[in-house]
């Protein structure tokens, strides 16, 4: 789409781009372009030195034992926290598309914690499970359950999902309630008259209507657990115990700064740069960008 | 709606209430624990009704810090995560207004090509470039400032992207009208477009704040000096004391004075915050 009417103008318009184009070249290409570069470097711990060696980076890499589990780790606590939070906000959302008198009420109620720090809710959780502090450790233990998130890596994983679930549910709910509300009531109405109640409505109608916002929020969801979530980790976990809950960023700032492995978290950073970028591809080819609100 | 059955808005109520428990949850055992002294917080069975030491425990965080390793006070920190954040959400706006502009009411050679250098952005999260980022910044010796904290955050598309496709809505006609008048570029930009702009402006700027505001790794990265902490990373630090008496009392007020900002935002401006939302995802 192009506007018919514009101005003519020669300097005018380079100088309004300059601030931006600016920032984005200083900040955002060069050091993009340097994770690119640095990831093909051996480079001594002091950056003195630093030495063209190839793929070696990128071969270590994928010798490691570790960096598989962070894929494995990261790919089981996407699957996670995408499917609880999308099913949990699902199912609130369509309850508060019912024309219930207190729905604005709801509906704020739910969509406050999206403002949330990620680090500040993985604050919170951690401290209603702290094994020695927690609100919930002592119940839990009074039933038999040796909760440890410090020790057992499941538990960790448990804690740090349900955190990050927590605050997702209302990004989720907003956008499933939007969806809902897009969809015509004539169709529902239809289906009733046909006879259908509403559980069957809402799986033969609403469900396949709701498609697209459930997709894109798929594609959203599976990016947030990548990048936002570090702040959950870090402040719960720190990665542990023993890795169980580094994921494939975590693992990026882990190495680079505790290690001091600059270009083994290069290869890495390039490597989670290609997998967004597909992400993103996948999101622009696919999804039908119609959600209304 | 189709039909109504009672027992069906008894249900919606029931699960919407159990949700909202599920939601507030959380935020109210730190409430709680942020009016009670440590040694109520740390023995693991906290009563769950308030405290006496509310204005304790609140004045010593914002004013003195949580004591031992001498911690900046919250209030500093509030300070500074304040600037952060509306320096973020400012800086994009301003930028992106700027190039949205040119982009749709100019025509100038390499205009796609800019269009696209800023739309690659989009992509990549500052999380993925962090320590080539970090170089940069110390480079040019941003380390521990202001500008380090906010420039790296507003180089993104999200903003430009929002404005230009605000300004393929507005008629032609208008342009048209306001040549006849006589106005040029920069007249017709604060005549018109910027008053017509002011609610996806502000739109973005609720979406804005609460993204700098939030920001974890980069401040924790940058900030080596106490006094340039924002108070999320801050709450972090207070719980990985070298001895174990994690001052959780007060942790937990500061959490609660982090949440404060943002969730008020979005309370009170609940309108533009789902405005903003739904449109920088399109």
């Amino acid at each position: 789409m192009e506007k018919s009417a514009v101005f003519k103008g020669k300097l005018l318009p380079y100088l309004l781009l300059v601030p931006q184009l600016v920032i984005t070249l200083v900040f955002f290409y060069w050091p993009a372009s340097q994770a690119v570069w640095q990831s093909f470097l051996r480079e001594d711990a002091f950056g003195l030195n630093s030495e063209f060696i190839g793929l070696e980076n990128y071969q270590a890499l994928l010798a490691q034992p570790e960096y598989y589990k962070a894929m494995a780790t990261t790919v089981v606590f996407s699957s996670l926290v995408a499917a609880l939070s999308l099913s949990i906000a699902l199912l609130f959302a369509t309850q508060a598309d019912k024309n219930l008198k207190a729905a604005p009420t709801f509906k704020v109620m739910m969509i406050w914690p999206y403002a949330v720090a990620p680090a500040v809710a993985g604050v919170l959780w951690l401290f209603i499970f702290h094994p020695s502090l927690g609100t919930m450790a002592r119940p839990l233990r009074m039933m038999g359950f040796n909760w440890n998130p410090m020790l057992n890596g499941n538990h960790a994983m448990a804690l740090v999902v349900m955190a990050a679930v927590w605050k997702q549910i209302a990004y989720n709910f907003l956008f499933f309630l939007a969806g809902l509300q897009a969809i015509p009531r004539s169709v529902l109405e239809a289906g009733a008259i046909d006879g259908a109640g509403p559980y069957r409505r809402f799986w033969t109608i609403t469900f396949p209507l709701l498609s697209p916002t459930t997709f894109f929020l798929l594609v959203v969801n599976v990016v947030y657990v990548f990048f936002d979530t570090f702040g959950i980790i870090d402040a719960v976990t720190g990665g542990g115990p023993a890795g169980a809950t580094t994921t494939m960023v975590y693992k990026v700032y882990a190495d680079g700064r505790l290690g001091g492995d600059l270009g083994g978290s290069a290869a890495q950073s390039v490597i989670l740069m290609v997998i967004v970028i597909a992400l993103t591809a996948i999101q622009f080819r696919y999804v039908e960008r119609k959600v209304q609100y | 709606m189709v039909e109504h059955r009672r027992w069906n808005d008894i249900l919606a109520y029931a699960i919407l209430t159990f949700g909202v428990f599920i939601v507030v949850f959380p935020v109210y055992v730190a409430l709680i624990a942020s009016t009670h002294d440590a040694a109520t917080v740390v023995n693991g069975n906290m009563p769950m009704l308030p405290g006496s030491h509310t204005l304790e425990n609140y004045y010593r965080a914002i004013f003195i810090g949580g004591s031992r390793a001498s911690r900046e006070p919250v209030g500093h920190m509030l300070m500074n995560s304040f600037v952060m954040a509306m320096g973020i959400a400012l800086g994009k706006i301003v930028i992106s207004i700027l190039s949205a502009y040119a982009v749709v009411y100019f025509r100038f050679p390499f205009r796609q090509t800019a269009f696209w250098i800023i739309f690659v952005t989009l992509m990549l999260p500052v999380e993925v470039r962090i320590y080539p980022t970090y170089k940069v910044i110390a480079d040019l010796k941003m380390l521990d400032t202001y500008a380090g904290l906010i420039l790296p955050l507003i180089a993104s598309a999200t903003g430009t992207l929002l404005f230009r496709q605000f300004f393929m809505t507005i008629p032609d006609e208008l342009l048209e009208a306001s040549r006849i008048d006589g106005a040029g570029p920069f007249r017709f930009f604060k005549d018109t477009l910027l008053p017509l702009s002011v609610t996806t402006m502000a739109a973005l700027f609720v979406i804005q704040f609460i993204y700098g505001w939030n920001q974890y790794l980069w401040p924790l990265l940058i900030t080596t000096q106490e006094s340039m902490q924002t108070i999320v990373t801050g709450i972090k630090k207070m719980l990985t004391t070298t001895d174990e008496l994690a001052e959780w009392q007060l942790a937990m007020a500061t959490a609660i004075l982090a949440m404060v900002p943002p969730v008020a935002v979005v309370v009170f401006m609940q309108r533009l915050f789902v405005r903003g939302l739904v449109e920088t995802e399109k």
